[in-house]
């Protein structure tokens, strides 16, 4: 069966990019705290999100929506009401985190489809099985600290769809459980839906030395010519004892495209490109290249040579902790 | 589309000499009306702003003597052409080939960040909100310009053509490629 691709898209300027590109599935989320990706001037409000699945239907493709927060104490109506609106727009799925929203979902919309999050971190297959078992998840999205043979592993144990991300920014720790970015900005990715938010970040240019800032703390500097990174936390320069260095991780994005047969193989359904908050043609681009790649497994041909380096953060790429040995 | 990977045009620095001594406010009218037309047909634009429509936003085309200062004010927007210190709260600066390709999707916002061909200071969140803004808009500057002048808009779209294949900047906006 072929793979199936599942592309991003912040704005529906995306969505429509992303279909057009080949995508068979999109995902994004509303404009509010209930998805991961709460930036400035993002997201889909639901008159938005109802004709972007109308237009994603119309081509055939299907639209997943992000509802990966947790959510706050006595604030759980916006998220209840966010799973009711994802229904009545059409959603052919949402993908949850939070245990009490899988519930709520799987009590009072039992019909919708429901997805398991990369940030509810589950990275085994017993915990994938009482996931499914307990509230009906048809699709696990998994963390980005497995290899191949482990995600195998997952796939040999467990009747659920898997779903991995190939390409994009990548999120270091075990998803859902980091909280860097709140020592810094009070704000982050589980609670907010930012991680390492704009609103904390600034950048200082002085001799062609650019120094990158959250919260006041400079977390990069870069000199004259070198590539700019976003100041994310986990990918810093911090000293610790006599070094000096990228501590948890060096400011690269992760591409796994070489790495798709083998997927395949590993038994995935699904491969998972990350960027909801980039441009309507990085997607088309990157959407393109990964359809024109699994298409190629599917008649046997040999996988396109990749052309995406200049897109990616730090212009370098790994192929993250599929074939990684920890610091 | 395609997200363009050769290397960002410079405006000819002798092109750029008039906009050193001319005088600007007739410029800034005509942008002013321009933008205000965008805003009109293109209302999420404001909306994505969110709490950031009322910011000022300098376009720095680091090739021309001049800065762009963009102010929404909530939907009644106004663009001005200015010379020397331009107070706003947040400024993008780079060619401006790369700024008006953001516009029109040839590149990607933060590939060009990360290549540092494009430099953000000050506010970053309402940089990012204006830049995803625009980006969902999907703009064609040189049609909405070419629409505004009337009987004159078929010259005006040949006028921009040529001048899109002379400089190679992405002065309208790019065909898309066929659907998958
Ligand atoms: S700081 Fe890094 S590891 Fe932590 S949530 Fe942000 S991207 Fe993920």
């Amino acid at each position: 069966m072929v793979m199936e691709i599942v592309c991003p898209a912040g704005t529906p300027a995306a969505l429509r990019a992303a279909v057009k590109a080949g995508a068979h599935t999109v995902y994004c989320g509303f404009n509010d705290e209930t998805n991961a990706r709460n930036f400035p001037g993002l997201n889909f409000d639901r008159s938005e999100m109802r004709e972007g699945i109308r237009f994603a239907h119309a081509h055939g493709a299907k639209v997943l929506v992000a509802i990966n927060t947790f959510p706050s104490a006595g604030n759980e109506a916006l998220w209840h009401r966010a799973v009711a609106d994802a229904e009545a727009c059409g959603a052919d799925a949402i993908i949850l985190a939070d245990i009490g929203l899988l519930d709520y979902a799987a009590r009072h919309h039992p019909g919708q489809r429901r997805h398991l999050s990369v940030q509810a971190a589950a990275a085994n297959a017993d915990m994938i099985n009482f996931y499914a078992g307990t509230f009906g998840v048809k699709r696990v999205v998994l963390p980005r600290v497995l290899s191949v043979p482990e995600i195998a592993a997952i796939n040999a144990e467990t009747g659920v769809e898997t779903e991995v991300f190939v390409f994009g920014g990548l999120c270091v720790m075990a998803e859902g459980r980091c909280s860097l970015s709140s020592y810094v900005t009070g704000r982050s990715p589980n609670m907010n839906g930012v991680c390492s938010p704009a609103s904390h970040v600034d950048y200082h240019e002085e001799n062609g030395v650019l120094d990158a800032r959250l919260g006041g703390y400079t977390i990069h500097r870069t000199g004259n010519g070198e590539s700019a990174p976003y100041p994310t936390l986990c990918k810093g320069c911090f000293g610790a004892g006599e070094k000096a260095g990228h501590l948890f991780e060096d400011p690269v994005s992760l591409n796994a495209e070489k790495l798709i047969p083998q997927l395949h193989k590993a038994g995935v359904t699904a491969l998972k490109i990350e960027g909801r908050q980039r441009s309507r043609s990085y997607v088309a681009q990157v959407v393109r290249n990964f359809r024109a790649a699994v298409d190629a497994l599917e008649d046997g041909r040999p996988l396109p040579e990749g052309m995406l380096a200049g897109l990616s953060e730090g212009q370098a790429m790994t192929t993250g902790a599929y074939k990684k040995t920890w610091r | 589309m395609s997200v363009a990977t050769q290397p960002i045009p410079i405006f000819p620095p002798t092109a750029a000499i008039p906009l050193r001594a001319m005088p600007l406010a007739p410029l800034s009218l005509a942008l002013t009306a321009a933008c205000r037309r965008i805003s009109r047909a293109h209302p999420g634009l404001i909306r994505r702003l969110g709490e950031h429509d009322h910011c000022a936003f300098a376009l720095d085309p680091t090739d021309l003597p001049v800065v762009l200062l963009l102010e929404p004010n909530g939907g009644v927007p106004r663009l001005r052409v200015m010379r020397g210190e331009v107070a706003s709260d947040a400024r993008i600066s780079g060619p401006l080939a790369a700024l008006i390709g953001l516009v029109h999707g040839a590149f990607d916002g933060d590939a060009l960040f990360f290549s540092r061909d494009l430099v953000i200071s000050g506010d970053t969140g309402a940089a990012l909100a204006l830049r995803n803004a625009v980006d969902d808009a999907e703009l064609d500057l040189a049609e909405e310009f070419s629409a505004m002048t009337g009987p004159l808009a078929a010259p005006m779209r040949r006028i921009f053509a040529m001048a899109e294949r002379r400089t190679g900047v992405a002065l309208t906006r790019p065909e898309e490629a066929g659907t998958w």
